[in-house]
């Protein structure tokens, strides 16, 4: 199988209200990012796919907009995902693999300022049963806290040190919206508080992809994709286990999360990765992910989401696909060997994406 | 830097949809005040009920009735409804295993407050006073003394029953086969800088397109981009406002809402110095007599922020090759 990395990353400022630029104006400069990071112009690129959602923008096929964006002559060959950019990551990466290209560049955005992204998301609910009702992201995922506590597998002082973390970790991250210092403040849906929950903000985020040689000629040190998964759960909330993420654990699996990495052999109890970069967007779905991964050891050194995460930053549509570039950046400036990168969609962490990254 | 223009945008959607066997015979028993599951191939009753198997995908479609009361597994205290949430006044967001059934249904639990509310709690249905044959016939739950009419029905006890709920039909009179959900969803829409220097200048009758820097061309309207060339297209560049009819096609068919007699043309309109062609009404013309190389210019209503349509200015007609790549 052909060797597949990540050879460059570039996101934008994350912040509350880009009015004053469009999708294609706030992407732009993140293309250009990335593209010169690998020397590489737009014709260059065997494949490009991009990651976005027309309820964020109200718009129907605003996807199209963006493309203007890479610039599409000679023709390109392209492919979108109405999905967070880990998805379109994913379907670059099959490309890859498949032997149809040596390089792609994956993108996507999301501007949740104009809209309620909490009632926008209820239109990815069960349209029958669920839907109907509007439940808002918030309250969703405070069901699932509520799950965590019954089941003696957090508290809400556990909860509250996450999010310290979190906020405090994105203090060195320059593009984060939401930094140091945060107030837990009111509870929102109880029992999560507006501390719990990520800042609504816009933001866009680019990788470079490229196989074997290619990857090495365009960076000093690539980022290697060891292994890729995703696996989705029922949707109906009712007949999942809130407090676990066996999807999560599954896709791990798969990827090779819980697999020795190849330069550790024999060293015993050594960590099989050294970072962790979590999609989880409230503090309470962070508790779930560990466990679900196993990065709960009492003598764990595993440094999870240094960037701050999506507690941090949380452009819908692109924090997903961020967790995997803060992942390979920081292979690639050394900072780490074997990186896991996590994605998720849907309610409660219904659908999970889960990447391991080494460097060489 | 002109000031970023926005604007509301409102988007509704009913979207129309139809029921499969389990679900019309779901939605039609809570018309009815009648909750059915459906077993699934593990002999799980899941409620609300499915048409495959949460686990195995299989089809399924052995409908039971469970109860109408139940046990709040989890839930979450919303302090502030928001639009076209069940209830108006703060309540619980409840995920309710009802008597019977293995898995949890989502609902509202009115609830006079967050310490009023526990997991392990006995719930009931509230029915909707006028129910149609949808989740919200259910009106919400509402805390269960235990005082009031059973929960009905009771258990299975017959022989074999082993205390399971027990079959039932799915048929009903005048069953329920679709549902219609109304949806709506506000935006603030804000076009960007480069749509926004464009609108500003429509509105003082100017046209101002953005050249490229690096093919040269300019866009009319401008993105901010070119589509070309993947860079930013920052030079403001003034355009038109004549410009030359590329192609048209005549419209017969009257667009609801529109007050604009049929047949007109639509065209492409290559304005002067632009080198995209913009899509606009002709108007002033009758409009068999529109043809390719037309020179029109724009028509502001009065007060308008953009012109109305484009008229004949009156001019020769444009040479074809003046225009052939702009069509």
């Amino acid at each position: 199988m052909r060797d597949v990395a990540i050879v460059a990353f570039g996101q934008s400022d994350h912040v509350r209200d880009s009015a004053e630029t469009s999708e294609v104006e706030m992407l732009m400069p993140v293309l250009h990012d990335v593209l010169a990071q690998t020397g590489l112009a737009a014709r260059d690129i065997d494949f490009t796919c991009s990651g976005s959602s027309d309820y964020l923008a109200g718009r129907a096929f605003s996807f199209t907009m963006a493309l203007d964006g890479v610039g599409a002559w000679p023709p390109i060959s392209e492919s979108h995902v109405e999905m967070d950019g880990a998805w379109a990551l994913y379907e670059a990466w099959v490309k890859l693999l498949t032997g149809e290209a040596e390089t792609a560049l994956v993108y996507s955005y999301g501007k949740s300022s104009p809209g309620s992204v909490r009632d926008v998301l209820t239109r990815q609910l069960d349209p029958y049963y669920v839907a109907p009702l509007w439940p808002d992201s918030v309250a969703l995922a405070a069901l699932q806290a509520q799950a965590l506590i019954d089941a003696e597998l957090t508290d809400e002082r556990e909860l509250a040190g996450i999010a310290a973390r979190r906020r405090t970790a994105a203090g060195s991250n320059p593009h984060a919206q939401l930094r140091g210092e945060v107030p837990m403040g009111e509870p929102l849906v109880a029992p999560l508080r507006t501390g719990d929950c990520p800042p609504i903000g816009d933001g866009a985020a680019a990788v470079v992809l490229a196989v074997g040689d290619t990857a090495r000629r365009l960076t000093d040190r690539p980022a290697w994709i060891r292994g890729l998964d995703h696996r989705i759960e029922a949707h109906g909330l009712g007949v999942r286990d809130l407090t676990d993420s066996p999807s999560t654990r599954l896709a791990a699996e798969r990827a090779g999360a819980f697999e020795l990495s190849h330069g550790r052999k024999g060293t015993g109890g050594a960590p099989m990765v050294d970072t962790a970069e979590l999609h989880a967007p409230f503090t309470s779905q962070e508790v779930v992910l560990r466990r679900a991964l196993r990065l709960d050891a009492p003598d764990s050194t595993v440094c999870i989401n240094p960037s701050g995460g999506a507690l941090a930053a949380n452009p819908v549509m692109a924090a997903g696909l961020i967790r995997l570039g803060e992942a390979a950046a920081r292979i690639q400036r050394g900072a780490s060997d074997r990186a896991l990168a996590h994605a998720t969609s849907g309610p409660c962490l219904q659908h999970n994406l889960v990447a391991v990254l080494e460097g060489e | 830097m002109p000031e970023v223009l926005t604007a509301p945008l409102v988007v509704e959607f009913p979207f129309t949809r139809s029921l499969g066997p389990v679900q019309s015979a779901f939605l039609t028993g809570l018309r009815e005040r009648t909750v059915l599951g459906v077993t699934a191939s593990d002999g799980r009753v899941v409620v609300p009920p499915t048409e495959y198997d949460p686990v195995t995908a299989e089809e399924i479609r052995d409908l039971v009735e469970v109860g109408t009361s139940g046990t709040v597994t989890t839930w979450a205290w919303n302090p502030s409804p928001r639009r076209g949430q069940p209830l108006t006044t703060p309540f619980a967001w409840v995920l309710v295993r009802l008597d019977g059934a293995d898995t949890a249904l989502l609902h509202a639990l009115d609830a006079p407050g967050p310490d009023a509310v526990r997991t392990g709690m006995r719930v009931r249905v509230r029915w909707a006073e006028e129910r149609t044959g949808a989740i919200t016939d259910i009106a919400c739950f509402e805390p269960d003394d235990g005082a009031a009419e059973e929960s009905r029905p009771a258990p299975d006890h017959s022989a074999g029953g082993a205390g399971r709920p027990a079959p039932h039909t799915g048929e009903f009179a005048n069953p329920v086969t679709g549902i219609t959900t109304p949806a709506r969803l506000d935006y603030t829409y804000a076009p960007g800088r480069a749509q926004s220097r464009y609108l500003q200048a429509l509105s003082d009758h100017r046209i101002v397109g953005e050249r490229c820097p690096s093919c040269r061309k300019v866009y009319v309207p401008p993105r901010g981009a070119c589509p070309t060339c993947g860079v930013a297209t920052d030079t403001q560049v003034e355009a038109g406002p004549r410009g030359t009819v590329t192609t048209f096609c005549i419209v017969n068919i009257k667009a609801k809402n529109l007050d604009i007699e049929v047949p007109y043309v639509y065209a492409h309109i290559a304005l002067d110095g632009a080198d995209l062609a913009l899509h606009a009404r002709i108007g002033g013309i009758p409009y068999d007599r529109v043809r390719m190389g037309l020179r029109v210019e724009p028509v502001w209503a009065k007060g308008s922020r953009f012109p109305d349509h484009y008229r004949p200015t009156g001019e020769p007609d444009a040479d074809y090759d003046s225009y052939k790549e702009l069509i």
